[in-house]
Formats: structure tokens, sequence, C-alpha cells
């Protein structure tokens, strides 16, 4: 004591001290180690701060602290809660609840015979109608989705992919009923097919012609619905598939730069779509693992669009995301514990710097989530940003030894696999081969694998259980929508004015042989109230349908 | 003869989710039985036409959409209705406790709800398909 050690000295000091303490008292585990199977060392120092992390600031190139300067000292996250079940009445009543609780955008969530491209009635749809999501047959069911709420107001997220360019066309067709110009539409088509393909199911036409539908929308929306993100690159379903935060990060960015490059050779000019460019991540359990990834993924991106495709718009170089919670880390069991789940994985996404956030409902893991469970969850998230104090300066884990060197460890991972994709032909390719698909399904079985052997504890599901579990009351789809909608659907193919349906059918089907940008034919297409199931079949008989490898 | 037990997992309607459908599948292989995945959008009569095909004795369907209540008891009807009603069925996904007494009642002889462990379901099959033997 007295004299002054060196930093050097009280390290070694520290280290010999702590392993003859581990030989009186081990630790719990030989290794401790991040979902993505990253090593987790007992103590991080400054000598774990990689150099450039203490010279880098929000708002600035590569963004890894943020995108904007002030983040939510300006402007909280949009708080985004997905929604939509039986009809389309049905959803607009729960939506202008929503929009009373506080909510600040809406996001719509389809049903799956609307996601890949049937009509209620078609024989697929048997028992799927209004169960996911809400039915929309026509432009009249998306005019009833939004009566009463005026699109100029809101912002609004459809997760739509295969049949994207239709349900964005009625979107714009209702504002037009409304009044509202396609410039002053706000909000996001998810419109991502590759992750479709790996991990999601929900896919319609081959790789080709899907993603030229993407590029035409890209295209057609600079022009005319300047304000619209006109993708999610989604990395939410991949994890949802089983990956890791890695593979999430990095398989998500590997598809962003297909479609960068697709949009490239469809002639396009890289800082004239770009900047609409969005994103869609999880919040898993590993709460420093998820900020780091957040992080890392926006430094990546960064990079991407600067070293790879030249882009020089600040715009371009932005990663924008927005967050769901882990809808697979809910439990059947114990569902209140899922409130605590989603907070910590929330809270996650806030501390990684998400531009928009939806909680996950506790009952989501036994059926859709009732209304007083959808309000708990904006509630969480509404607790956060006015309660905790997270929100009131930027990257407050800027800095931190551990996060900024997991930030780089996952940057460094992700790189390598996106060089593995990148020498396999790019995403595309990669798809094509099952790369992705391959690897997320080991992953999926190592976790179920570490669950079922107890290595990795889910509270109330391998441990801390509970002899008889309580019953929640859970939310149904009442059968009768189902039917209702059917008899909606044929009453408006009595009442149109059928031989402009097939008119404006003749004429896509013709641009689909040729190389026109599809929008306005479908746009037309749905001014005239055919439907997605007529407008997706017109388009299958010339793309043809995907069958997985 | 004892051949090792054939199941045909199965994922009937649109849902995508395959996941669950996946993990058990390998697991079953893993504890020794012939298992065949039908890959999505499986309709119940494809389902049972496969099941006639490949000669399985289990039939494990998977769904997460919440339209279990319609698919599931299609498929043991029509194995009924083409004389295949020894083919024991199970179910899993996301399916609330209060639809599981339905579902028994429509011949679905077990259903696996969420955090169900995968040796647990092969344990069951095996039961099943012994004491459908004797």
């Amino acid at each position: 004591m007295g004299h002054e050690k060196s930093w050097e000295k009280r390290v070694r000091d520290w280290e010999e001290n702590t392993e003859r303490l581990l030989e009186k008292k081990p630790e719990r585990k030989e290794r401790f180690e991040t979902l993505s199977g990253i090593p987790v060392k007992r103590l991080y120092t400054k000598e774990d701060l990689p150099a450039a992390a203490a010279e880098e600031l929000p708002g600035e190139y590569p963004y890894t602290r943020g995108i904007h300067p002030t983040m939510y000292r300006g402007k909280l996250w949009t708080m985004r809660q997905y929604a939509g079940f039986g009809s389309a009445s049905e959803t607009n009543r729960r939506f202008r609840y929503l929009l009373e609780q506080g909510q600040t955008g809406l996001s719509v969530a389809f049903d799956l015979p609307t996601q890949i491209g049937y009509d209620s009635d078609d024989p697929m749809s048997v028992g799927e109608v209004g169960k996911v999501g809400v039915a929309i047959d026509s432009l009249e069911d998306m005019e009833k989705l939004f009566d009463g709420i005026p699109l100029d107001k809101v912002s609004t997220s459809m997760t739509i992919n295969a049949p994207a360019s239709v349900l964005l066309a009625m979107y714009v067709a209702v504002g037009e009923k409304q009044g509202v110009k396609s410039e002053q539409l706000r909000g996001t088509i998810q419109n991502d097919i590759l992750k479709e393909y790996i991990a999601r199911g929900t896919y319609i036409f081959p790789p080709k012609p899907s993603m030229r539908l993407i590029t035409d929308i890209f295209a057609w929306c600079a022009k005319h619905v300047p304000k619209w993100n006109t993708i999610s690159i989604s990395g939410y379903h991949i994890r949802e598939a089983g990956s890791t935060a890695v593979q999430e990060v990095a398989f998500t960015l590997a598809d962003g730069i297909a479609y960068v490059q697709a949009a490239i050779d469809a002639g396009l000019d890289v800082d004239q779509f770009a900047p609409r460019l969005s994103f869609f991540f999880n919040a898993h359990n590993h709460f420093f693992e998820e900020i780091a990834k957040f992080r890392a993924a926006r430094r990546l991106w960064a990079r991407i669009m600067k070293e790879r495709f030249g882009a020089s718009n600040e715009r371009s170089l932005q990663l924008r995301f927005h967050t769901q919670t882990g809808g697979s880390t809910l439990t059947a069991q114990q569902p209140d514990n899922n409130i605590v789940r989603v907070t910590l994985q929330a809270l996650a996404a806030v501390l990684g710097g998400t531009q928009s956030l939806h909680t996950n409902s506790r009952d989501e893991a036994l059926a859709l989530p009732t209304e007083e469970s959808a309000r708990i969850a904006l509630r969480t998230q509404q607790i956060i940003a006015f309660e905790s104090g997270v929100a009131d300066t930027v990257d407050p884990l800027g800095g931190s030894w551990y996060i900024e060197s997991l930030t780089d460890e996952i940057e460094r991972e992700a790189m390598k696999y996106i060089e593995q994709i990148d020498a396999m032909g790019g995403a595309v390719s990669a798809v094509e081969q099952g790369f992705m698909q391959r690897e997320i399904h080991r992953v999926a079985l190592e976790t179920q694998r570490k669950i079922e052997s107890g290595e990795e504890i889910v509270v109330g599901v391998n441990q801390f259980r509970l002899d008889h579990e309580p019953q929640p009351e859970l939310m149904r789809v009442d059968p009768e929508i189902a039917r209702q909608q059917i008899e909606a659907l044929q009453a408006l193919r009595n009442k149109r004015d059928g031989a402009a349906v097939q008119e404006t059918l003749s004429r896509l089907k013709r641009a689909a042989e040729g190389t026109d940008n599809l929008m306005p034919y479908i746009l037309d297409a749905v001014r005239a109230y055919a439907t997605v199931g007529e407008i997706c079949h017109t388009l299958r008989s010339v793309f043809g349908e995907y069958k997985p490898v | 003869m004892n051949r090792p037990i054939r199941v045909l997992i199965a994922k009937p309607g649109l849902d995508g989710h395959d996941r669950g459908a996946l993990i058990i599948a390998q697991s079953l292989r893993d504890e020794g039985m012939e298992v065949i995945y039908t890959g999505l959008r499986q309709s119940p009569a494809q389902i049972v036409a496969t099941a006639v095909q490949e000669d399985v004795d289990v039939i494990g369907l998977s769904c997460l959409s919440g339209a279990h209540n319609e698919l599931f008891p299609e498929v043991v009807r029509l194995l009924e209705e083409q004389g295949a009603g020894d083919i024991l069925v199970v179910g899993g996904g996301v399916i609330p406790q209060e639809d599981i007494p339905f579902l028994k009642e429509k011949g679905i002889l077990a259903v696996f709800t969420p955090g169900t462990s995968t040796r647990e379901v092969a344990e069951f099959i095996r039961k099943a398909v012994a004491e459908r033997k004797a």
C-alpha cells in the first residue's frame, strides 16, 4: 500500500488473485458465451475498447452510435404495434383503439391467403381466412380498413411480401379516394421476398420475377410515393426460424446487398432509391449481444453502401430499422413472464437505437393477443420511453468496453458470412442453394438440444415450472368472419364492371410478359376492383410459382 | 420383422413457420424413425394421399396459424374415408389448451404445444404405435 502500481501490474495482480479465488470458488460455467457463441470474457477493460470506438459520434459515418445526432432526445421511436385479424371493419376498430391509446403508427397484419395471393373463397384458403391477420380481397376491403383514418396523418407499415405491389397499389388508391396525394403517403411495405424463401414461407413467384417486382416498386415509388419506405429488409423471421444474432445481421445485409445490386442492374441510381430502404430486426434474449448487434448492423451497412456501392447521399448510408421483440422466446407456460422478457428485449432495442418498435404481447405463444395484453405490451414501451430515462441521452452504452468489443466482434463474424455468400454468387444464389436455410436449421436444432439438456434455461419450461398452469383468456377469431368475407367478395364480383376488370388483367398479363414497370398496371387493376387473387393468378400464369429446394 | 416406425411430418394450410416441424422431423430421425416431410402448404387431401402412398404409421401435423380446428379433423376424416383409419394422427403448434379436447374428440391422438421436448414426442409415438399393433 501507499505506492502507486502501474495499470499493467494491477491487472496482473487482479488476474492472479482471481485465479486463486477460482480454485476455491469455481464459476457457474466453464465457458460463458453469447447466443451466437461469441465467448464472453470475465472482465472487459479499456484494453478491449477498439481504437475507432472512442472517436465515433452519433449522426456521423459509420453511424455505430445512431443515425441522428440527438436520437430520442429529439423524437422518440415510433411505437408501432402490429395488428390485424378477422375482417377489415373489425381491424379498423382495433386500429382506432390503438391510435386512441397513444400509438403513433399503424402496422397491418394480413391473413395468410392475402399474403400468398389467394382470395378468401379459394380452396387453398380454407381455415385461414382472417386468422393471423386481416383478410383483404379487394380495394373495397382496404377502404373499410382505413375508414375514418386520414392517410395524410398516419404512417402505415404493411407486412406484405409476395403481393406487396398489390397492397401498396390499394393503399395509394384509398389515398386517392380520401383526396390524399400519393406524394403525401408515409409508411413501409415489407416487400422482402428473399427472407420468405429463407425463413417464412409466404412466397409466390420464383426469385427472378420477384426481384423484378421489387425493383419496379423502388422505381415507381421514387417518382410517385417519395416518402414511402419501399422495403423493410427483414432479419426478424430469420431469427425466429432459429438463427443466431450474427446470422441475423449477416443474412439480412446479404439480402440487402442483393436488392441494391438488382436495382442498380435495373438502371436505378443508388442514391435515388437507397434512402428509402429500411430494415427490420428481432430483439432476442441476450441483452448485450442484441444491443451490439444493432450497432454492428448500422456500421456494416454504412460501409457496404459507401465502399461497395459508392453511395454518397448520407441517407443512403444510414441503416434505419424497426424492431420486434422475439416471438419465439415467449413461452406458453406462465405467460405473464413474457411481459418481463419483452421488457428486456424492448430495452435492448432502444439502447441499440431503433427507429420503431413492436412489443409482443404476453399471450402470443398461445393465440393472437387479446386487447388487454396488446395494451400491456404498448404500455411497456411507454414506461421505457417516459419513466426509465434511457431515452434521455444518445447511445448510453457507447464506450462500454464490453459493448464496443462485442459490436466489433459481431461485425467481423457477420462479414465472414457475407463474404461466403458473395463467393456463392450472392444472396439469391445462396438461397437457391439452400445455404441460409441449412445454416439456420443447424442452429435451431442445437438450440433445441441445449434446452432439452438444460444447458440453456428457459424459465417456466425446463426450470421453475408450475404443476398447474392457469389458463388465460384467449382471443378467438370468429369462424363466422370467413363466411361473411366470402359473401362480401362474391357480392363484389357481381356488382363491379367485370369487363373492365378483365381488360386491366389482360393488360397486366401483357406487361408481365414484357419489361414495363408493373406498378401502373397493378394500380389500374386495383382501381377496377380486381381481387388480390385475380391479380396474383395473372402474374402466376406468366411467372410460375417457386418450388423450394 | 421389426421395421422402423414411419412418420409423415406435414404442414397443412398456408402457415410457413416450419422451425418446429423441421426440428421434430430431425429429432424423430435421430430416434431411429423413418421420417418424410411434406414441405409447406399441403391440403389435407395431399397429406392423406402421401401418408397412404408412403405407408406411414403416424402423421404429425404442425400448424401455427390458428387453422388447426378446421385442418386437423379433415385429415382424420379423409384417412377414414380412404380406409386408412389405422394411421395415427398427432398435432402440434400454437394451439390453445381449450381446443385440445375438441381435437381429441375428432381423432387427433395427442397435441404437443410449445415447450414439449422432442424426446417426449418420440416416446409417445413409440408407445402409441406399439399399442396399436398389439
